[in-house]
């Protein structure tokens, strides 16, 4: 029995399909990324699982109840919220420890789980202090705090790092992933940021104006996506002709694709631009194939100039070629 | 940040000038020792004052004014409370009829709903009831209530609600905890407001007061059509004291600007 | 992200069951009684007498006295509402352009007299227009002699606009706040005049503002009593003060009703005009 199931739901708001005829199963225990461009119906999702939003058609069972249409109050999932909803005018201290005062928690007990959540999120020394007086990142891990400290069965996460800085975003994603695991929660977590999604969830599930296009490990979504659109969502991708006549369209990533000296690879082609990453370096290429994007690791050798005329070259084992019938 | 020219400061002067002169007027009048409508010049007297504290009329329309105010403010925001989360909140046929209703008194003129009254209450022997006439002001203060509390139960962002239900509290709790603090200003600034209205409402009330539950503002406006004298000056100096010192409150609690020119 | 759609939501009109029930009784009631009431004949001996009749809208149409006030009334409105765009309009104008702290303090200034008491504000009027008056007294250092100014149409209009001003500031205020100041720099940039800047940029847009201000201030005078009851005496009636002498002492209250109802019609009728102006003027913004 699947631990949280969603069967064929849909919302409606007159005649736009906010969410349309999605269907999922969760295991106890996984991490989940609903990702997808804006508008796509993921908060609309989470807030049916969550009970704030009624479904117009299909059903939500978790653990085998069926929640559809059970109050918002009884369902006892930790939520953070795309707009933090904070209670302004309650300190962090006593925004984290409402959800124990709920349910009875003693005052020693509450005090200690709070302080420990606190600490978690790196906020131990803000307790004291209001929602307004908190800048935006900090707000957002007061957020989590609230929702992990009543350790929910079910987590339920909307961009819940969209605020912070690279830093401190990964700290608090491997930090999410360790609650994960220590706990055991069932969590789903809302990003349209495709890194993010990759880098913590056990499968990644694709959305795409309401429907769900793809639910895979994030490495099947990377290397075999269902169609050109996840395709360019979830990274760069330069598109091959096909091979024969009538074949399919072929796409491979561009750090699939090597640079070499000009005539010693399948095709010259000419530098336009190249762009400084760090750790790599990213070449915009004009070549008899079309335009290429090529992304080679910055291994302290000089990088090829505008202009320089070099030779792609690519294994074939990692051309990737799209579903039929896909876009 | 464009500059105003001398002309420009010029007919400000004169406007605002306009605005004060009359409060002024009454104040300074109020000091006066003479027994006619004068400026106090350089002797300034409070026996107009004293005058109105002994005058067992305007004591017990001032003492009524105070009640009925208090009373009608009190119950106003009450209906108006649920009234709007209903309204804010709710998702029924008629949403809209509804709040048409309840702000229509701000355009029914106050002297047809009087007459109306007038008529009704004669019929239901009500003439001379405090109860009803706390009744009628309720009805032409409450949609003061209501603009405010709607203005502040749509301006925050209704995730803080669903995040409190999320962590398991009942709908009373959410309101409890989270709904009223958070529209607490705009309940007590409502107050405030009904109060000062239903404390000046002088057009419906002429109608439908008794001797004994004469209003302060229906008591001047009979005294000012049958005698001049200083005393009244005296009353209408303590009226704009009280409601500069209720326009403080207002201001502190809840910003007098957002209460006269509106939700922005 | 409102949540709209569970049946809780739908539950939430009992909510609103207490104020209904009050609306019902102390609102909808009486305006239906005094409907009828209007169509009651009327007989100097026994008062209201149930028949069913049109004789009094017929008599106010008819009647030279009744059309005389309601053109007096129609004339001091229009007169009111004029003079208040004029002086109105500009001072919101120069409010909105004025530095920081003075800006609030001038807006208090005009917008607070609308707290205090219409009997206190028209008393007032009355000392300073009074024969010994201070408006009198700077009549006759600049030569102009003492004039009765009480009881005439001027002390009324004088006082109407006094309590309609803020009215009329603050509608056309609110719609200047909504302007960008930047369009009427850019205006001036192109080589306008101040006046043409004024006039063609800013005007229109707040055109809305003064439209449902000047609506709001036409209802409010046209309907207003006290200021005419205490400064236009016996003499200058107008529509309120006629109703109220048909109900307390000609004791006529059919003929009060039929008045009532005119002026309660009439009143809807400008006041939803300024509300559609308003929401056209809004759906076009948006659209
Ligand atoms: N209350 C509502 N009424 C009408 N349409 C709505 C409502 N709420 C959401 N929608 C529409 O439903 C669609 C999905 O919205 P949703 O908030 O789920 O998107 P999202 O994937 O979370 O986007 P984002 O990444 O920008 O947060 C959008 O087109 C949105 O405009
Ligand atoms: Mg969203």
């Amino acid at each position: 029995m699947p631990f949280l199931e969603l069967d064929a739901l849909s919302k409606h708001y007159g005649p736009v399909k906010a969410v349309d005829d999605v269907s999922l199963s969760v295991e106890q225990g996984e991490f989940i990324s609903l990702l997808g461009p804006s508008g796509c119906g993921k908060t609309t999702t989470l807030q049916m699982i969550a009970g704030f939003v009624d479904a117009t058609a299909g059903r939500i069972r978790l653990q085998g109840r069926d929640i559809t249409h059970a109050p918002a109050n009884t369902r006892g999932l930790g939520i953070v919220f795309q707009s933090y909803a904070l209670f302004p005018h309650m300190t962090v201290a006593d925004n984290v420890a409402f959800g124990l005062e709920m349910q009875k928690v003693d005052r020693a007990e509450r005090a200690r789980r709070v302080e420990q959540a606190l600490a978690l999120v790196h906020l131990d020394a803000h307790a004291g202090r209001y929602p307004r007086e908190l800048s935006g990142g900090q707000r957002q891990r007061v957020a989590l705090a609230r929702a992990i400290v009543i350790r929910p069965p079910l987590l339920l996460l909307d961009e819940p790092l969209s605020n912070l800085d690279a830093k401190l975003r990964e700290a608090m994603q491997f930090e999410l992933r360790t609650i994960q695991q220590q706990v055991g929660t069932t969590t789903i977590m809302v990003t349209h940021d495709q890194a993010e999604a990759f880098s913590v969830s056990d499968r990644v599930v694709v959305m795409q104006s309401g429907r769900i296009t793809q639910i895979d490990t994030p490495y099947e979504v990377y290397e075999h996506p269902a169609s050109e659109f996840i395709s360019r969502f979830v990274g760069k991708t330069n598109l091959l002709p096909p091979a024969t006549a009538n074949g399919p369209q072929r796409h491979i990533r561009p750090e699939k694709l090597t640079l070499k000296p000009a005539g010693q690879g399948r095709s010259d082609a000419t530098v336009v631009d190249r762009f400084f990453l760090g750790s790599q370096w990213l070449y915009h290429l004009e070549s008899p194939l079309g335009p290429m994007v090529v992304v080679q690791v910055n291994d302290g050798s000089p990088a090829h100039a505008p202009g320089t005329v070099v030779a792609l070259d690519w294994d074939d084992a990692t051309l990737r070629t799209l579903p039929e019938g896909s876009r | 940040m464009p500059r105003n020219g001398s002309f420009a400061i010029l007919f400000n002067t004169l406007v605002v000038m306009f605005m004060l002169a009359p409060l002024v007027i009454v104040c300074l009048v109020a000091f006066t020792p003479e027994n006619t409508l004068s400026l106090p010049g350089w002797n300034w007297s409070l026996r107009w004052f004293r005058k109105v504290f002994e005058h067992p009329d305007f004591v017990t329309s001032f003492i009524n004014s105070l009640w009925l105010a208090t009373v009608s403010a009190s119950i106003a925001v009450g209906l108006a409370v649920p009234a709007s989360l209903a309204i804010t909140r709710g998702n029924f046929p008629g949403r809209q009829a509804l709040e048409g209703l309840f702000l229509s008194p701000l355009v029914i003129p106050h002297l047809v709903l009087g007459v109306a009254l007038l008529q009704m209450f004669a019929r239901i022997g009500a003439t001379g009831s405090f109860v009803w006439l706390s009744l009628a002001h309720v009805v032409v203060i409450t949609p003061y209530a209501m603009r405010l509390l709607i203005a502040a139960m749509t301006g925050y962002d209704r995730s803080v609600e669903h995040a409190a239900l999320s962590l398991g509290a009942s709908r009373l709790t959410v309101f409890r905890r989270i709904t009223l603090p958070m529209i607490l200003p705009g309940v007590s600034g409502g107050w405030l407001l009904c109060f000062i209205n239903s404390f000046d409402e002088v057009t419906m009330s002429i109608f439908i007061t008794a001797p004994s539950t004469i209003t302060l503002p229906v008591k001047m406006y009979m005294y000012a059509t049958e005698s001049i004298d200083p005393m009244m000056a005296a009353v209408s100096a303590l009226v704009v004291g009280l409601t500069a010192a209720t326009a403080l409150l207002l201001d502190r609690i809840y910003g007098l600007d957002r209460v006269l020119v509106g939700q922005r | 992200m409102s949540d709209t759609s569970t049946p809780r939501a739908r539950s939430a009109v009992w909510l609103t069951l207490p104020s209904l029930l009050l609306f019902t009784v102390v609102l909808l009631t009486p305006l239906s009684l005094t409907l009828l009431l209007s169509f009651n004949e009327y007989d100097a001996a026994r008062g209201a007498t149930g028949g069913f009749t049109f004789s009094h809208y017929a008599a106010i149409v008819s009647d030279g006295y009744y059309l005389e006030i309601f053109l007096r009334t129609l004339r001091i409105g229009l007169i009111t509402t004029f003079l208040c765009v004029l002086i109105g309009v500009p001072e919101a104008y120069i409010l909105s352009r004025m530095a920081a702290p003075w800006r609030s303090v001038f807006l208090m200034i005009v917008l607070t007299p609308l707290l205090v008491s219409v009997v206190v504000r028209t008393f007032g009027w009355s000392m300073l227009l009074g024969i010994e008056g201070p408006v009198n007294m700077l009549f006759q250092a600049l030569g102009i002699g003492k004039t009765r100014m009480l009881y005439t149409e001027g002390a009324v209009i004088t006082a109407l606009v006094h309590v309609m001003l803020p009215f009329m500031v603050i509608p056309v205020w609110t719609a200047l706040q909504k302007l960008d100041p930047q369009v009427e720099q850019a205006a001036l940039s192109f080589g306008a005049s101040r006046l043409t800047a004024i006039v063609r940029v800013v005007l229109p847009q707040i055109m809305p503002g003064i439209l449902s201000g000047g609506l709001i201030v036409f209802g409010l005078a046209a309907s207003s009593f006290a200021i005419p009851g205490l400064l236009g005496g016996r003499r200058l009636k107008m529509v309120a003060t006629t109703v109220y002498d048909q109900y307390l002492h000609e004791l006529n209250w059919p003929m009060g009703a039929a008045i009532a109802v005119i002026l309660l019609i009439a009143n809807l009728i400008v006041m939803l005009t300024c509300h559609r102006v308003v929401e056209r003027q809004y759906r076009r913004r948006l659209g």
